[in-house]
């Protein structure tokens, strides 16, 4: 049947919600056909654009001789602070991160000039003639450094609940402990990029690789002092964001604005992979310190908690992360006594930013040391203390921000896992296996993940559609969102395929675009088919009650009587084909384009009382992880891997269970081969895939079992009853990082725990087996 | 031959006037606008700018090889066919999706779809040499395919799947139509070109070679271009004027006389790899480990040696294995330790026009035992934090030579004289062991950077050499995360 004559006889529509709708550009992936803002025909005279960088960590800027730039060949532009218009800062919230830095550098790949030529090649040569003199001040290096000057970017938060020190105190158990945690590359395969193309007046178009087109164009805006009307920003898809494209594209797409209005000729900022790494941020590194109080089963009285999280040199979305970070520090467990104090570290490195999680997954990461070092210290298996601690489903629900937990089903997924992974008797085999085997230890670890879905900030939790039928009974769809490969687009088109009872391949979905649907927020905080589903939902349904409408009238029936079929309507006894009904309304005179919107209900968040409820709902999932480490070397190879993931009522299972399995993997990367490192003069050393090395092919476990749990159903009225799959899996690696735990204590009979820092290199883990082991000695 | 001569679309391209150092990715990009393939690094470790180049084999067909376009320059093409993730479908000829496509579409292998291009290139590549390879073959194929979206399962399921599509119907004549035209490259001529400033030769012989070198003594040798790619893409230097070896026909050789395997400096890793590890199973393992698939498939064994780095992974089982080093000038060859060739961080026994001719790795005599073994941060696709290399020989228990040489540790690849000397003439014992351990501390003063601590490094150091104990002395430990595991006790 051609795609221009829909079948109007089937009794199920192609690609409506619930089915395994593969991805939308699935097939212009493979031929090379899909379009990435590098691959858009370049402009005549197109200039491109290289970035000046400091390459110190703190100082002064005592003089900038760029005069020898400027004269090289083939430089059209140079720009420095001087040389904006407007508003030199492209930060998402409180106004410190200057486009181009004024006066003082603070990280080294801090960008100080943009110049643009004509090649690339000729942009970078000239750029190696600016002489810049510093001055150089002492430099924050860490957050331990940080910590000890009271160096922050925002005042230290403090969430609290019940009497954590007094029941700590009189606990019959104790431990008191700190934990390091690396931060993590997002290493998105397509690197920043902005493309500006400047337009009449004081108009211009930047196509950006950006998770948050809207925030782009005000930062665009108020770079070059024209109001938001002035400035469309476009973006088709992302080669990756993982986060790391939610604030700082503002920077390409300023400098890349900059440099297009003031030549008047297209200009394209794309940066290499090493710029990259160095000049954006990452996941926010942790430093935890911990007291906890527990009884002989494990149960946890009392919980004290320090998070210390590295912010940079500003506070980019910091706040929100480490906010993020806090309201996880429960994960699925119920501490009626608790206290988190949270410090946002102000250091000489690069901003870190949002990554898949948001800060989450390091709140859960906290805990589930604490757990794991219960169970050790009680000599009790791991997965028992974590049951015992569960939040209860009708008691014992209460977050610390006190929030009830109204949809608990991690007893239900980890029983479940628990037997369909046939945890208990593996880990017995393994326990056998390590007492036999001198140099390779087995370990094994489950671990849960509750994770609360909503932007924290409140207002953000909006978003918006736009969806036109054309006459011949195509629909073309747009929305906020972005596509940067988690099939969002595939997802907001089966909704509006499903509303209207067409085949998906009716719907034709483009670009996002801020001159369609205005005031996005970010895709981000996984709420991406959330929000836009049911914005799109809105605006389909607000056609669809017109042509309801219509029909009725048309055929003299009531609105009752109107059953939306698959490409067709049945009033009373007549069908009408989708087509030949849009066809009739048009020529009635009834519109066929409707915007659509939605606001999620139901959140608030009081933040000084740290009261509220800042998540629609939570999603929920368990993994178990096993690993094989060499005791000689600390190399360490996931072998096994059982998941279970609750996305709710799945809108494309297919999708949702690329999305678990991508998403593990980034996490389970995130605690062993990723690691970032720093020199001592600030230098990021790890700024490229040479030296930063995140999972590659045969890193994956050979034997991996991904369900989604089949009874999964959203409490809450969600797009069809779904729930959010983004970052909640990649909580799970977790369980990768204490199954490794768990195979170093064996080196001592279970006797030590190895308490390992994370990443956990071949490195760490070495160090970690040798430690344990003097340590059993004496 | 002054001109640059490949096969592309279909039709033989000649190019007179070309950049030496220009990538083939950004010529693809920039002036074909052929954006199928992608950049993620520009240094050859993401795999996003793959593509296929076929090469006349000796029995004239076609061998297809998965490359990094980011680090392959322009003239090194010539004689070649280059194929992007474009000419796929073109192929077919049906206008339907080539059987590694469709099969990426069905597993939904892509997500963001950045790394797709360059999988499908390295899985084309696979599906034309391979029929159904396991999955550790998978896993090599694609080392060096980063994808950051999917966590690789459905990408391994779609290298499963693609042999159930068929090709379609283009493909035999269009490969007939590139052999033909391949045959009008001479493959015994040299080749020169250039952008009317700076030069690219590719002689033929290495006398040709030899002459050039003295003419030209301040040029660049570039061999796979795996390392001096990155001079060019990572730190923009200007090469003038750049000798390639990739067409000298006597380097390109890979003999054993008996009781040398004399290893051309232009033999890749992928052409050395399965006649080194019938010598030494465990110098095979290490070469599955070193880069990728496309990283292998252009570096050479003697650009590794020649670029004299203090953590190449070959030579510190060359020396261990007692590998001899040719080098050549003019007409004089002269023979070389391997261990003697590096003096200091930085500095090799090499003289001005002087190249690397081979590397005689002598064959294994059945009492020597050798293992090899890559510490780095990631499996697949990684520079060793420490590289250490094993070769015993045992008399009745005791111990007759033991050679230990490790990368990683000091300023060169380095033979861990005191422990040998420690070792040698003694019980091939846990205890000696244990003692010739701390005898290594003497050994080398390794250093901390972003891939190791010296701490670490020393540490992994003296327990490679009770693995090695261990492999050699108990035949049922298990020692190996990864690779065949049974290679602890070949
Ligand atoms: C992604 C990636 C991964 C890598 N992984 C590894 C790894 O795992 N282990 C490892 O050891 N290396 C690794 N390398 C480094 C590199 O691949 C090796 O060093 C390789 O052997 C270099 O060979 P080549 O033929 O590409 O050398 P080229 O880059 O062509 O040359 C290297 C150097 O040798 C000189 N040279 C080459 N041939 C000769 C000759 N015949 N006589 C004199 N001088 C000569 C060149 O002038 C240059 O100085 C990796 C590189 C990349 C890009
Ligand atoms: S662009 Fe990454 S390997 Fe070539
Ligand atoms: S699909 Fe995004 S990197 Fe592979």
């Amino acid at each position: 049947m051609s795609k221009l004559i829909p079948d109007i006889t089937k009794d199920k529509i192609a690609g409506g919600v619930y089915q395994n709708k593969l991805h939308d550009s699935g097939h212009k992936h493979v031929n090379g056909q899909a379009v990435y803002v590098d691959d858009i025909p370049e402009p005549h005279g197109m200039l491109h654009i290289y970035m000046g960088m400091s390459t110190v960590a703190h100082a002064k800027i005592k003089s900038m001789d760029l005069s020898e730039m400027r004269a090289s060949e083939g430089v059209a532009c140079v720009l420095t602070v001087e040389d904006i218009p407007g508003i030199n800062d492209y930060s998402p919230v409180k106004g410190d991160d200057p486009i181009f830095a004024e006066g003082k550098v603070e990280f080294i790949g801090q960008p100080i000039f943009a110049v643009a030529a004509d090649t690339i090649d000729l942009a970078r040569a000239a750029a190696k003639k600016a002489v810049i003199e510093y001055e150089e001040l002492p430099a924050i290096l860490t957050i331990a450094d940080a910590m000890e000057k009271g160096s922050y970017v925002s005042d230290p938060h403090v969430m609290a609940r019940g009497d954590a020190d007094g029941r700590i105190a009189t606990a019959k158990h104790v431990i008191k402990n700190s934990v390091e945690l690396g931060g993590q590359e997002q290493f998105y395969l397509e690197g920043m990029i902005a493309m500006s193309i400047p337009g009449e007046d004081d108009e211009v178009k930047v196509y950006s690789s950006t998770q948050h087109p809207s925030e782009v164009q005000h930062n665009v805006a108020k770079a070059l002092a024209v109001p938001d009307h002035a400035v469309t920003i476009e973006t088709r898809r992302l080669g990756g964001g993982f986060g790391g494209k939610e604030s700082q594209p503002a920077l390409m797409a300023s400098v890349s604005a900059l440099v297009a209005k003031a030549t008047g000729r297209a200009a394209k900022l794309r940066l290499d992979r090493d710029d990259d790494m160095v000049m954006t941020g990452k996941r926010h590194d942790f430093h935890f310190e911990y007291e906890v109080g527990f009884n002989d089963d494990g149960l946890i009285e009392g919980v004290s908690m320090l998070h210390a999280c590295r912010a940079g040199y500003s506070s980019d979305l910091t706040d929100a992360i480490a906010d993020r970070a806090m309201f996880h520090c429960d994960n699925v467990y119920w501490l009626p006594n608790i206290k988190v104090e949270s410090y946002r570290c102000k250091t000489n490195t690069v901003s870190n930013t949002a990554f898949r999680g948001f800060g989450g997954p390091q709140g859960v990461f906290l805990i589930e040391r604490i757990i794991d070092e219960i169970a050790a210290k009680l000599d009790k298996d791991p997965l028992e203390v974590r049951q015992k601690n569960f939040y209860g489903v009708d008691d014992n629900n209460v977050t610390p921000y006190h929030m009830t937990v109204e949809d608990n089903v991690i007893h239900e997924i980890f029983e479940e896992l628990e037997e369909s992974s046939d945890y208990q008797k593996r880990r017995a085999e393994i326990r056998e296996f390590n007492k036999h085997s001198k140099v390779l230890k087995k370990g094994i670890a489950m671990t849960p993940v509750k994770f609360g879905i909503s932007f924290t900030t409140t207002f953000l939790n909006q978003a918006g559609a736009l969806v036109h039928i054309y006459t011949d009974g195509s629909v073309k769809l747009n929305h906020g969102g972005i596509e940067m490969g988690q099939g969002l687009f595939t997802k907001v088109a089966q909704v509006v395929a499903e509303e209207f009872q067409i085949d998906i391949e009716r719907v034709k979905i483009t670009a996002t675009d801020t001159s369609k649907v205005p005031n996005t927020s970010a895709t981000a905080a996984s709420s991406g088919s959330d929000m836009n589903g049911m914005a799109a939902q809105a605006a389909a349904r607000t056609i669809k009650q017109r042509l309801t409408d219509f029909a009725a009238t048309q055929f003299q029936a009531s609105v009752e009587d109107v059953e939306w079929l698959p490409n067709r309507v049945r009033v009373g006894s007549e069908e009408i084909a989708f087509t030949d009904l849009v066809k009739q309304a048009y020529l009635n005179r009834i519109s066929l384009s409707s915007t659509g919107y939605y606001a999620t209900p139901k959140i608030h968040y009081d933040r000084e009382n740290c009261k509220g409820r800042p998540f629609f709902y939570f999603s929920y999932g368990a993994a178990v992880t096993e690993v094989l480490v060499d005791t000689l070397t600390g190399e360490n190879k996931i072998t096994r891997v059982d998941i279970l993931h609750d996305v709710g009522k799945s809108l494309n299972p297919t999708i949702d269970l690329g999305q678990v399995e991508g998403a593990y993997v980034q996490g389970a990367g995130w605690l062993t081969t990723e690691e970032l490192w720093w020199d001592q003069t600030g230098r990021l050393r790890t700024h490229a895939p040479s030296t930063y090395k995140i999972p590659a092919c045969s890193d994956r476990a050979e034997d991996m079992r991904i369900s989604l749990w089949e009874k999964g159903k959203n409490a809450e009225e969600t797009i069809y009853r779904s729930k959010a799959v983004g970052e909640p899996p990649l909580v799970l690696g977790i369980s990768a990082f204490h199954a490794i735990s768990d195979a170093i204590a064996s080196v001592t009979d279970y006797e030590v725990y190895p308490a390992l820092d994370a990443p956990a290199t071949a490195e760490r883990v070495l160090m970690a087996v040798d430690r344990t082991k003097k340590a059993a000695k004496s | 031959m002054t001109s640059l001569q490949f096969v592309f679309r279909g039709e033989l391209r000649e190019i007179a006037d070309i950049d030496p150092t220009y990538s083939v990715l950004r010529w693809l990009r920039e002036e074909e606008g052929a954006v199928g393939t992608k950049e993620g690094c520009a240094e050859g470790d993401c795999g996003a700018c793959t593509v296929v180049l076929a090469e006349l084999g000796s029995d004239g067909s076609l061998e297809y090889k998965a490359l990094n376009a980011c680090i392959q320059f322009m003239p090194m093409l010539h004689g070649k066919w280059l194929l992007t993730v474009e000419d796929l479908e073109a192929l077919q000829a049906d206008g339907s999706l080539h059987p590694v496509q469709q099969a990426i579409v069905d597993t939904s292998a892509s997500q963001c779809g950045f790394c797709t291009p360059g999988i499908v290139m390295s899985l084309f590549a696979l599906y034309r040499n391979e029929n159904r390879p396991n999955v550790n073959r998978v896993n090599d194929c694609l080392a060096g395919n980063l994808c950051r979206c999917t966590g690789y399962g459905p990408i391994i399921d779609a290298a499963q799947k693609m042999y159930d599509g068929t090709e379609g119907e283009g493909f035999t004549p269009a490969e007939a139509n590139a052999i033909s035209l391949l045959k009008l490259i001479p493959s015994d001529q040299g080749m020169s070109v250039s952008d009317g400033e700076r030069h690219f030769f590719a002689p033929a012989s290495s006398d040709e070679l030899a002459e050039l070198y003295k003419k030209y003594p301040n040029a660049t040798l570039v061999a796979g271009a795996t390392d001096v790619g990155l001079w060019v893409t990572k730190m923009q230097r200007v090469l003038e004027p750049v000798i390639y070896l990739g067409r000298v026909r006597d380097l390109r050789e890979i003999k054993d006389n008996g009781d040398n395997l004399i290893i051309g400096a232009g033999i890749t890793y992928s052409e050395a790899h399965q006649v080194i590890a019938e010598q030494y199973p465990d110098f095979g393992e290490l070469i599955r480990r070193i880069g990728s698939t496309q990283v292998r498939n252009a570096g050479t064994i003697g650009g590794n040696v020649a670029n004299g780095s203090p953590i190449g992974d070959t030579p510190p089982a060359l020396i261990a294995a007692d590998a001899k080093v040719l080098l050549q000038k003019g007409s004089d060859i002269r023979e070389l330790p391997l261990q003697d060739f590096f003096i200091e961080y930085g500095k090799q026994d090499r003289f001005e026009s002087e190249f690397v001719k081979a590397i005689k790795l002598p064959n294994r005599a059945s009492d020597v035992i050798f293992r090899s073994y890559k510490i780095s941060k990631r499996f697949d696709q990684d520079i060793s934090a420490a590289c250490g290399a094993f070769a015993l020989k045992l008399n009745d228990g005791i111990v007759k030579d033991i050679r230990i040489c490790f990368g990683g540790m000091a300023g060169t690849p380095a033979r861990a004289k005191q422990a040998e000397a420690s070792l040698i003439g003694q019980n091939w014992s846990e205890e000696n062991v244990e003692k010739a351990m701390q005898v290594m501390e003497g050994d080398y003063t390794p250093m901390t950077d972003m891939r190791a601590t010296a701490d670490y490094r020393m540490m992994v150091a003296k327990n490679l050499l009770m693995k090695f104990y261990l492999e050699t002395t108990d035949t049922q430990i298990e020692t190996r995360v990864v690779g065949e595991k049974e290679l602890a006790h070949v």
